[in-house]
């Protein structure tokens, strides 16, 4: 399987996610700068964490508009994996390929830690390898992971189980119903605030950011298998 | 000001305008010696900050020449960019530490932000790639709003800038002390990667090679900075504000990519970043340093307002801005590469063989200068250094506290801001981005892996000024001597240090003093333990309203991990592992958390220290911890070994420590005393761990989530619950910050 790792000016996960997918899952990655017109070499497209534009203006408000967006969006409508982490989740939102918003935390501060997550649904492409409720570790840092949305959105979030990991043991920012990723309504776009690539090696604290990762691999490889 | 405006030559002399500038009569009439004639507004400008302390260490020149800067591993040391150390396999590291004091005491946040911004800068323009930042702060105590906005501002601009950037903060320091009350101090230090073949230096040779600007605009921000950074303060530094930058972290960002592309082609002849006194002394010093001169022509920097005179483009401190040396032809290049993040490379200039800075605006010459006089030949002074009154007081003060309360002392060190834990500070930088960050802050030294090898760093910073300010001579062995102790406790060996020297003003003969002791200290101590002084800064004049703070020299300290299997942290790690003290206590209390917290004051003797025994057992303790007999390592430091041994528990899940303490229990449990060190080890590993290491056995690791402290006879002295312990010390910082003065 190959992934795209796509680069915007001033992301700054984008090394941490190539070398989780280079190093500790082991599929082929590449970096693919923001001005790409073109991803169908691709079979998954991760957006990295980071501050794209240096969050001027809001965090991804100006990074929607690079010209691997087109690509990007294509993308998705094809069915193909699309993963945003932190900057990269608040840019699918500000793209609109997932609903909702994000404002400051309510601590108004930038908060690094390690959190706990529940696992809400396991019947998706990024999760089948996780236990449904299974509670992982996985590190946050963000200063603007408040998710928010309005009430009819949020049904249906909740009514079409799009809601797929909540925050565990303390909600560190604020977040809706203590929202830490959503998924679009065809299952393929995950936007989430922690950052799974910052936990796929015990040495670093967590490895349990690898099984997503390994989820989607082996979404891939069966669709793959049946379709080839 | 316009041009038309400003004071002309006669003037500037004739009323002594230049000493507002910070110059004296007789450096204006050196200027005139140099030039041959007046100088005009432009070049006085110049001259005052290039001869600021900050620019020149005019004042510490003499003093810095006693460090030891010479190694076995020093690849480049103090003079670039950045100093750099081998580590084997091809690779280096690269790092500096430097004070954004003056700044951060005005605008808080902006201050820290370009503070970090300066020295990320610093290690990239040697070609590094920067990987890790950490960072040295001293407040007031924290009581006073103004106090509590300056903690906070300066942790939200350090944090700012370094998570945009995506360099982690992986460690640093925080203590409060009356002393920094008006004039907090705030230094960055950062860390970088290099692969041997690619250093670059700051140089401008070749005569007739172009010379470029990139990144940020000129503006008008932090004209005469690093003539402010060499003043004391007083309440008139509110109206320099406008000497303070604005950071972009983003354009930082941009220009460290592509800076780390540029550096790849051979058609870069020489890079430095415009730090203070931005083009000023980039375009000097790399001329000085290559026997070179430099003209340029001022229409041609990139400006951000209209109509900046010469004068204000010279003196600018905008951020994030380099300065590069090109081969002649080869521009083209350089631009290309630089517009692919969106940035413009501009000549704005070349090399010449006559050793001048030469400034042309609007078709004239408005500049006309020698390089080496700005840069290599500027004025060095010795000052008089005089024994204050106070040492030779505190020298026969021997002071004993009066404990009655083991368990309530105990808690109450654990409360003292400069013990208590940091996580409010640490939890608000991204110490994890890039993923290498093996052990976060919260340990003894932060440790970040080197990708592609089992090799790691160990980094950080220390500083006990209170030790230094009661005897700064013993107190400077003592700052070299912690830093390397956090370094072996972490499993690495200490390689090199950088330094960053924050003193008050060295006119006063009292204060001059404390530096050249410090520094003698600081030598021996660089000598026995064979970390040579690769880099560093100087901040003097850390004064308001004529108080200075406590001498502060911040020691900056990497180590290497041979392999990522001897990684150690101070934690305790299993029930049943055997607690061990390595060194005797003494009834040492100068300048301890425990005098502070009795009398309100520190004063008497700092603790002593015998650096052979120092050397002798951070030989030993990381022999055995690389014999992998060691499950935690941690140094004891502030509060004595009961703050040790309770640090050693507030990350272990559910562990507690049953110790048995005979002797003097004051001195026991809280007393400073040097070179001494908890380790736990598992009973399998006793036997070997004794061969290697002579250290007393005083206790285990328990499960009973409780520090019991024992006397001889078998009662418990101390008995608290960790949980307890943890939400005291934990709960410190935010309580003080939350609490209403």
């Amino acid at each position: 399987m190959k992934f795209a790792v796509i680069v915007f000016p001033g992301s700054n996960c984008d090394v941490d996610m190539y070398h989780a997918i280079k190093d500790e899952l082991g599929e082929e990655v590449a970096y693919v700068w923001h001005d790409a017109d073109n991803l169908d070499e691709f079979d998954g497209i991760l957006l990295p964490g980071g501050f794209s534009y240096g969050d001027y203006l809001r965090s991804g408000a100006i990074a929607r508009f690079s010209n691997v967006m087109k690509a990007i969006q294509k993308a998705a409508d094809e069915g193909k994996p699309v993963l945003g982490v932190c900057n990269g989740f608040q840019i699918l939102l500000e793209a609109g390929l997932l609903p909702g918003a994000m404002r400051r935390n309510n601590s108004l501060k930038f908060i690094c830690r390690p959190v706990t997550l529940r696992v809400e649904n396991n019947e998706t492409m990024f999760t089948s390898l996780y236990e449904l409720g299974e509670v992982i570790t996985i590190p946050i840092a963000h200063g603007e992971g408040n998710y928010y949305c309005d009430e009819e959105t949020l049904t249906k979030l909740i009514e079409n189980r799009q809601i797929i990991f909540r925050y565990h043991d303390e909600n560190p920012n604020g977040s809706l119903e203590n929202i830490a990723g959503i998924m679009n309504e065809t299952g393929n776009v995950l936007g989430m605030m922690p950052h799974p690539e910052r936990a796929v090696d015990a040495l670093l604290g967590s490895a349990d950011g690898l099984k997503l990762f390994q989820s989607i691999v082996k979404y891939w490889r069966v669709k793959h298998v049946v379709t080839s | 000001m316009s041009l038309l405006l400003e004071p002309s030559p006669t003037t500037i002399k004739e009323e002594k305008l230049y000493r507002e500038m910070g110059l004296t009569d007789e450096e204006f009439a050196m200027v005139e010696r140099i030039l041959g004639r007046l100088p005009n507004y432009t070049e006085i400008g110049i001259f005052s900050v290039m001869w600021s302390e900050h620019c020149s260490y005019k004042n510490s020149k003499p003093v810095l020449k006693k460090f030891p800067t010479e190694g076995e591993h020093v690849l480049q040391g103090p003079g670039e960019g950045a100093g750099i150390v081998d580590i084997g396999d091809g690779l280096a590291v690269a790092f500096k530490i430097e004070s954004h004091n003056h700044p951060s005491a005005i605008e808080p946040y902006q201050g820290a932000a370009t503070g970090v911004g300066g020295i990320i800068r610093d290690v990239f323009s040697m070609g590094a790639r920067p990987i890790a930042l950490l960072n040295s702060l001293r407040f007031g105590e924290l009581t006073s709003p103004r106090v509590k906005y300056l903690f906070e501002h300066v942790v939200a601009g350090i944090a700012g800038y370094g998570n945009c950037v995506g360099i982690p903060t992986v460690g640093g320091e925080v203590q409060f002390d009356a002393a920094y009350e008006g004039n907090p101090l705030v230094n960055a230090m950062c860390v970088g990667l290099i692969r041997h073949e690619d250093i670059q230096r700051g140089v401008a040779s070749g005569v007739g090679n172009t010379v470029m600007y990139v990144g940020a605009k000129t503006g008008r921000d932090g004209i005469h900075g690093a003539t402010f950074a060499s003043e004391e303060l007083t309440e008139a530094s509110e109206a320099k504000r406008p000497a303070v930058q604005v950071g972009d972290p983003f354009m930082e960002k941009l220009l460290l990519e592509a800076c780390l592309e540029v550096v790849k082609s051979d058609a870069l002849v020489g890079i430095q970043d415009m730090g203070a006194a931005g083009l000023t002394s980039s375009s000097a010093e790399m001329a000085s340093k290559a026997g070179v001169g430099i003209e340029m022509n001022l229409d041609l920097v990139p400006q951000r307002e209209a109509g900046m005179t010469p004068y204000e483009m010279m003196l600018s401190e905008s951020q994030e801005r380099m300065l590069l040396v090109v081969k002649k032809g080869r521009e083209q290049e350089i631009c290309d590469l630089f517009a692919k993040y969106g940035l413009e490379a501009k000549a704005i200039g070349k090399v010449t063989d006559d050793k001048m800075l030469r400034l042309y605006f609007h078709g004239e010459v408005v500049a006309e200068i020698p390089v080496d006089a700005l840069a290599k030949d500027a004025p060095v002074y010795h000052k008089p250094s005089a024994e204050p009154a106070y040492y030779r007081e505190f020298q026969q003060i021997d002071y004993v506290p009066h404990v009655e309360n083991y368990e309530e002392t105990l808690l109450s060190l654990l409360a003292q801001p400069t013990i208590a834990s940091k996580e409010w500070v640490y939890d608000q930088y991204d110490y994890m981005v890039r993923t290498n960050t093996v052990v976060a802050p919260g340990s003894d030294a932060a440790v970040v892996r080197i990708r592609g090898t089992k090799k790691a760093l160990a980094m950080t910073t220390d500083c006990n000024s209170r030790y230094i300010y009661l005897d700064p001579e013993t107190g400077g062995k003592i700052a070299v001597a912690e830093a390397a102790r956090n370094v072996v406790c972490s499993g690495a060996k200490p390689l090199a240090i950088t330094d960053c020297l924050n003193f008050g003003s060295p006119e006063k003969p009292e204060i001059f003093w404390q530096l050249e002791k410090a520094v003698d200290g600081m030598s021996a101590a660089c000598r026995t333990l064979a970390t040579p002084v690769i880099s560093g800064n100087v901040s003097l004049y850390n004064e308001t309203n004529g108080e200075a703070v406590y001498p502060t020299p911040v020691v900056g300290m990497v180590g290497l991990v041979e392999h990522l299997d001897h990684v150690t942290t101070q934690t305790f790690k299993q029930a049943g592992d055997i607690i061990y003290v390595i060194g005797e206590a003494k009834q040492e209390f100068g300048g301890s958390e425990l005098q502070k917290l009795l009398e309100g004051r520190i004063f008497g003797k700092a603790p002593s220290i015998d650096l052979e025994v120092e050397a002798q057992r951070q030989q030993a303790l990381l022999a055995a911890i690389r014999a992998g007999v060691v499950a935690s390592a941690h140094d004891v430091a502030e509060g004595g070994l009961s703050v040790a041994l309770a640090e050693c528990l507030m990350n272990a899940n559910g562990l507690g420590a049953k110790v048995t303490i005979s002797g003097d229990l004051a001195a026991e449990l809280f007393s400073e005393t040097q070179s001494r060190f908890v380790v736990s080890v598992k009973k399998e590993h006793q036997a070997t761990f004794e061969q290697l290491v002579e250290a007393k056995k005083i206790g285990e690791v328990t499960d009973e989530g409780t520090l019991r402290i024992e006397n001889e006879h078998g009662e418990a002295v101390v008995n608290l619950s960790v949980e307890q312990m943890r939400s005291v010390w934990k709960g410190a910082i935010p309580c003080l910050l939350k609490s209403k003065a």
